[in-house]
């Protein structure tokens, strides 16, 4: 046979030529527009596709050798972790609870990111702008697995973490992420690239992945930070198809300058209230501090987001519409969200409790301004309460934002003693919103919200029992009605940490493996 | 501004009124952010609005030590953030209180644990 | 001025590059989060492959820093011989 032989070996660039674009043609039994039809309506023009830069230059053989070694390193970590027992090794089993909130919040994201790419990956004409949505599907799915599978050891051992992808469809805060997906999903193309690449992956996640990572291997859970650093490691990748795509559309027309400006508004705000279940991941739930939400987000929003809407304002963009405000909430959104989380405690698949005197204490510390004056009196208050047996659970259903789905928890700018309300009407009916910038992005397209599958509405409307559940029974109990259609064991994954079985096997089990040691 | 779609869009909204046994009302305590989120609440209509100090709110606001020094008579309302008088002895409906109206309640000189507004 | 920033692995494999790149960047600052080591710096950053070989005394494909890279800050620009980082501001 006949195999030719390349002279020389090709140089990246030439490679990444070849490899990438070499493989797109141009349709003639069909015109282009027919076989790729929805790049097109949202309003982006595009002049010329062969401008779409890919910086890393990956190709696809490329990016099976080091995929391939990146899952070598992380299954040999993760294989050692299982057989060592890692999971006694934890500063205390509270951490755990934060891995539960990953797994169901998290995780399933990675999976809708993977469908999600793929069809992207499928859309776009251009071919550097498929392959790369290609290889970050393929990312999502590997995510989603590695994520699934490292956390299943902890399922082996703790409550909570049996049903990720069930709850993730159903639970009421779990709606928030999937909402913010589901909202990505049904955007087009671009705006997909937007919400997803550029804001959540490029603008955002450093919060969840470095901080919150190195948090994870401050409490000796070497599982976690290898799989999220293993995850990460694809993320630059991620970042850079976000940074690119946004580029090229403000480079191909001037017209496309205001829509990119819409997006970037729109979804810095829907990214940044996603993230206040991180904010309160990191100052509560990690029992070994690293760095407090607010620092993370000077670090990695506010001192890089500078340098970036400084080098996009060639363009014509400014900063998102949010910035301001969001940049004030660093000091309070992670207060917020946890103090909600112990409220409706009886309702979560995660444990929650009073955080301890020296925990308040760094509290204070890394919040000078807000911590003691604002939220440190109801800890105050609840933790006298629960040693008297009297620990709070809040039982009315709150009243959530139409566009984040968050509980009504933000306060008003400039006013933390207030919480913030605003409204729209919209065909005979009133809807609420935390924020003016949630607000707006329901005024910009209200056919799309009021379609909102809000979890409190939906139990209301007696669409959160599980089939065959007669409602009008003597007796009927209907809170537990909708845990049974979460799948929470009740008793076991949800209530305070204290007094919990998790707490309870936790201490057994780290004093059999002293008393191991001594025999 | 609308949606940007390919094809006409129009899906019905999830929440009308039919869609409820009950008309929803929203409703928040002012200066008691110990209760982080105002709630939201499947009320009959014919609900008398005194009731909702006396039958309703104990269950959700109770937890609360100014709750039981409420006096009622000297709460202030507000209806999507403006001043409001209702009638007690009326219903909501005859209140004018529609599907996903929100009211919030100010109670003077409760103003959370050691004044903190929590 | 802002600053670039690129944070690997704090591991053995990252050990060359980051030397490499705090030789070929004057300004650049290393710090060392739990698990990471972040390289910041003003401007723009440049990842020699030269450099890099030299420190391990055989041949390295740059693309081979994707298996330990967590985050970076910046326009990025590579081919066989080097990863550059820029702001255009
Ligand atoms: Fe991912
Ligand atoms: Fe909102």
């Amino acid at each position: 046979m006949d195999t030719p032989v390349l002279k020389k070996k090709l140089g990246l660039k030439e490679r990444y030529a070849a490899m990438t674009r070499g493989l797109h043609w141009d349709t003639t039994y069909q015109p282009m527009d027919k076989v790729f039809p929805y790049d097109k309506y949202e309003g982006i023009k595009i002049h010329d596709w062969d401008k779409w830069e890919d910086p890393f230059r990956l190709t696809m053989d490329a990016y099976w050798k080091y995929q391939g070694e990146k899952e070598k390193k992380l299954y040999a970590v993760i294989d050692a972790f299982a057989q060592n027992n890692g999971q006694l090794g934890v500063t205390d089993a509270r951490y755990i609870n934060a891995l539960k909130v990953f797994l169901t919040g998290v995780t399933p994201l990675e999976y809708n990111a993977h469908r999600l790419f793929a069809h992207v990956g499928r859309q776009f004409t251009g071919t550097g702008a498929r392959v790369a949505c290609q290889m970050q599907s393929i990312d999502e799915l590997r995510h989603y697995q590695t994520e699934t599978h490292a956390l299943s050891h902890y399922n082996k051992y703790f409550n909570g973490m049996h049903s990720p992808k069930h709850m993730n469809d159903r639970v009421w805060y779990l709606s928030v992420p999937k909402s913010y997906f589901e909202d990505a999903c049904t955007s087009g193309p671009f705006e997909f690239l937007t919400a997803v690449s550029f804001s959540f992956e490029y603008l955002l996640t450093n919060l969840l992945f470095v901080p919150f990572m190195s948090g994870a291997a401050h409490n000796g859970d070497m599982s976690t930070v290898t799989f999220g650093f293993s995850a990460q490691s694809d993320e630059s990748r991620h970042m850079t198809l976000g940074i690119e795509c946004l580029k090229f559309m403000l480079e191909q027309d001037p017209d496309n300058v205001p829509i990119v400006q819409g997006w970037i508004d729109k979804w810095f705000w829907r990214g940044y209230r996603l993230l206040s279940i991180v904010a309160m991941m990191q100052d509560y739930m990690l029992p070994k501090r690293v760095m407090s939400w607010r620092e993370g987000w000077e670090m990695y929003i506010e001192q890089n987001g500078e340098s970036l809407f400084r080098d996009l304002a060639r363009y014509g963009i400014r900063k998102p519409k949010g910035w301001v405000q969001a940049c004030e909430g660093k000091n309070h959104i992670s207060h917020q969200t946890y103090a909600v989380f112990y409220s409706y405690g009886a309702a979560a698949a995660f444990h929650t409790w009073v955080p301890e005197e020296e925990e308040m204490a760094w509290l204070s510390e890394k919040y000078p301004e807000t911590f003691e004056k604002y939220y440190l009196p109801r800890w105050n208050y609840w933790r006298e309460q629960a040693k008297n047996g009297n620990r709070f659970y809040q039982k009315t259903l709150p009243m959530l934002c139409q566009t984040c789905q968050i509980p009504m928890i933000f306060t008003e700018p400039g006013d933390a003693t207030k919480i913030a309300y605003r409204e729209s009407d919209y065909q005979g009916d009133k809807y609420h919103f935390c924020s003016d910038h949630c607000k707006e992005i329901f005024d910009n397209e209200p056919e799309k919200y009021v379609q909102a599958w809000l979890p409190v509405h939906q139990i209301y409307q007696g669409n959160c029992f599980k089939p065959g559940v007669d409602p009008t029974k003597e007796g009927f109990d209907p809170l537990l009605a909708v845990f049974d259609y979460y799948n929470f064991k009740v008793g076991r994954d949800n209530l305070d940490f204290e007094g919990s079985e998790d707490q309870k096997n936790f201490a057994a089990w780290r004093g059999d493996s002293v008393q191991g040691a001594k025999k | 501004m609308s949606v940007v779609a390919l094809k006409p869009y129009a899906f019905p909204a999830k929440d009308v009124r039919e869609n409820f046994p009950a008309p929803l009302l929203f409703i928040g305590w002012e200066d008691h952010l110990m209760f982080g989120t105002p709630v939201a609440l499947p009320l009959p209509p014919d609900t008398p609005f005194g009731a909702l100090g006396t039958a309703v709110l104990p269950g959700t606001y109770g937890y609360h030590p100014d709750f039981a020094k409420i006096d009622w008579t000297k709460v202030e309302w507000f209806k999507s953030g403006k001043p409001w008088k209702p009638d007690p002895a009326k219903s909501l409906a005859d209140n004018g209180l529609k599907h996903k109206d929100v009211i919030r309640f100010r109670t003077p000189g409760l103003s959370g644990i050691n004044g903190s507004c929590n | 001025m802002s600053n670039v920033f690129i944070v690997f692995q704090d591991n053995d494999d990252s050990r060359p590059i980051i030397e490499a790149i705090l030789a070929d960047n004057a300004q650049a600052q290393a710090t060392y989060p739990t698990g990471l080591v972040k390289i910041d710096a003003p401007g723009s950053l440049v990842v020699r492959r030269e450099t890099i070989e030299e420190l391990i005394g055989r041949p390295f494909d740059l693309q081979q820093i994707h298996v330990n890279l967590v985050t970076i800050s910046g326009h990025i620009d590579e081919d066989d011989d080097q990863l550059s980082l820029k702001w255009n501001n």
